[in-house]
């Protein structure tokens, strides 16, 4: 699969990567990350984070839609009427996400039935539209790509973070491979895994500790 | 210009033509792809119900598995590929035109001289479809395993059907009472003792699919009622 790797942005006369198009891609890492900060794409982060294989994905796949979304939808800035501009949005989004679809059912049909309705439901991932309505509507297609490439980084590497604390917890494993070895689970170690994990509700404990932490090192607070 | 409404309706119309295009584009290239990936579930999906699991063992599935198409009145149909019924569509064309005839592809393992006969079913649960396979023994009334799987139900509820916590509730039930009349196996909510041979638990939050597995196990397992019990008197 190509769709990992972003087409090489279109500069005229500018340094490869200014100031500002770094902070296109480093903002959303952490100071306006779209989980931690925006708190979008919660109920995917919740529900394709119990093992890192089908997270890792996940984010792929996400990413795909959100870079290639916001660089069609940036191309066709100005010639979207603004009335039916939403339509045309989710359209192309839409557009996206089944290809996606369709390409792991092809190639990867084992993750694919995983993440079951996840991918479908990428379509209602706010931090998609948000990007689109907030940015691809406003900026060069150049600018845009950046932009989704740092807000689906933003999102890749808390959920891969939920991820790997839920599968290396939740069943002593990371990527399927076994880490806690078996010998600690017999009776008179009595180690067991945390049956929390591998519920939606653990993956709220550590988004929820993840967001504290951040936020505290970044003095961030929530206006009133 | 932008906004006259000649312009947004031939966009709109633009964009919509495209999208399909590019859709349906690639829904042709890939079709030969997933369908590979469909046939070997099903084939793995099939011997799993007697156990061959391991990672090639779909590869061998003409050597463990002879299969038949049987009709309505348990008799082999001998020009039709099991493999090529869509029971669920079948079944919803039944359901709308009660004459049409139904015909159910059955799978039959031999080990050691003994007979397994692989049943398969079609059903709905909350979302879309759900679908499974049930061994039934030499004897057509124990259960030796059962497999589900769904096209699209609930992650964590209805979804559960096809863990082994829900599938292995099935291996030893019975399916017919002890008069040897038919009662399938039921997935209920109620209380009920553990050796119970016709219930099994439901799944909690999972209402709809559990009811539609129970209805599925119904309807179809009484279809290869007829074929088995003459072919155990032959």
């Amino acid at each position: 699969m190509s769709i990992a790797t972003a087409p090489e942005p279109v500069k005229e006369s500018k340094p490869l990567l200014s100031k500002k198009d770094r902070k296109l891609v480093t903002d959303p890492l952490s100071d306006s990350n779209p989980i931690t900060i925006q708190v979008l794409g919660i109920c995917s982060a919740l529900a394709v984070t119990t093992q890192l294989k089908p997270t890792l994905v996940m984010a792929i796949s996400v990413t795909a839609v959100v870079v290639f979304s916001n660089l069609i939808v940036s191309l066709i800035r100005n010639l979207i009427p603004s009335r039916i501009r939403i339509i045309v949005q989710l359209a192309v989004v839409s557009l996206l996400v089944i290809l996606v679809d369709e390409v792991l059912k092809a190639f990867v049909y084992d993750v694919s039935k995983q993440l079951s309705v996840f991918v479908g439901l990428i379509i209602t991932n706010c931090i998609v539209m948000g990007r689109l309505e907030a940015f691809a509507m406003g900026n060069k297609p150049g600018a845009s790509i950046l932009d989704g490439l740092g807000n689906s980084a933003g999102y890749a590497w808390v959920i891969l973070a939920v991820a790997f604390v839920r599968e290396l917890f939740g069943s002593g494993k990371l990527f399927g491979f076994r880490i806690v070895p078996e010998a600690f689970y017999a009776p008179e170690f009595g180690y067991v895994n945390n049956g929390l994990m591998m519920i939606p509700a653990g993956a709220l404990f550590i988004v929820a500790t993840i967001i504290w932490i951040q936020r505290s090192l970044n003095k961030y607070t929530e206006e009133a | 210009m932008l906004n006259s409404n000649t312009y947004v309706f031939g966009f709109a119309f633009a964009v919509t033509v495209l999208v399909a295009l590019m859709l349906s584009g690639a829904a042709t290239v890939l079709k030969p792809f997933q369908e590979q990936n469909f046939l070997k579930e099903k084939q793995e999906n099939i011997l799993s119900v007697v156990g061959k699991v391991a990672p090639d063992d779909y590869k061998k599935f003409d050597q463990y598995i002879k299969s038949v198409v049987i009709d309505e009145q348990g008799n082999e149909v001998k020009n039709m590929k099991a493999f090529d019924i869509n029971l669920a569509y079948d079944k919803k064309l039944k359901s709308k035109n009660p004459s049409h005839k139904l015909n159910y592809p059955l799978y039959i393992f031999e080990e050691g001289g003994k007979k397994t006969y692989i049943l398969q079913m079609a059903g709905v649960g909350l979302w879309g479809p759900i679908w499974g396979y049930l061994a039934l023994d030499e004897d057509g009334n124990t259960v030796k395993k059962a497999v589900f799987d769904h096209k699209g139900e609930t992650p964590g509820l209805g979804a559960e059907i096809n863990t082994d916590g829900f599938e292995g509730q099935f291996s030893n039930r019975k399916i017919l009472d002890e008069s040897g009349s038919f009662v399938s196996v039921q997935v209920t909510k109620e209380a009920k003792s553990d050796d119970d041979p016709h219930k099994v638990d439901a799944i909690s939050g999972g209402t709809i699919t559990s009811t539609g597995v129970s209805n599925m196990l119904k309807e179809d397992i009484q279809f290869y009622l007829t074929y088995i019990n003459k072919s155990k008197k032959v």
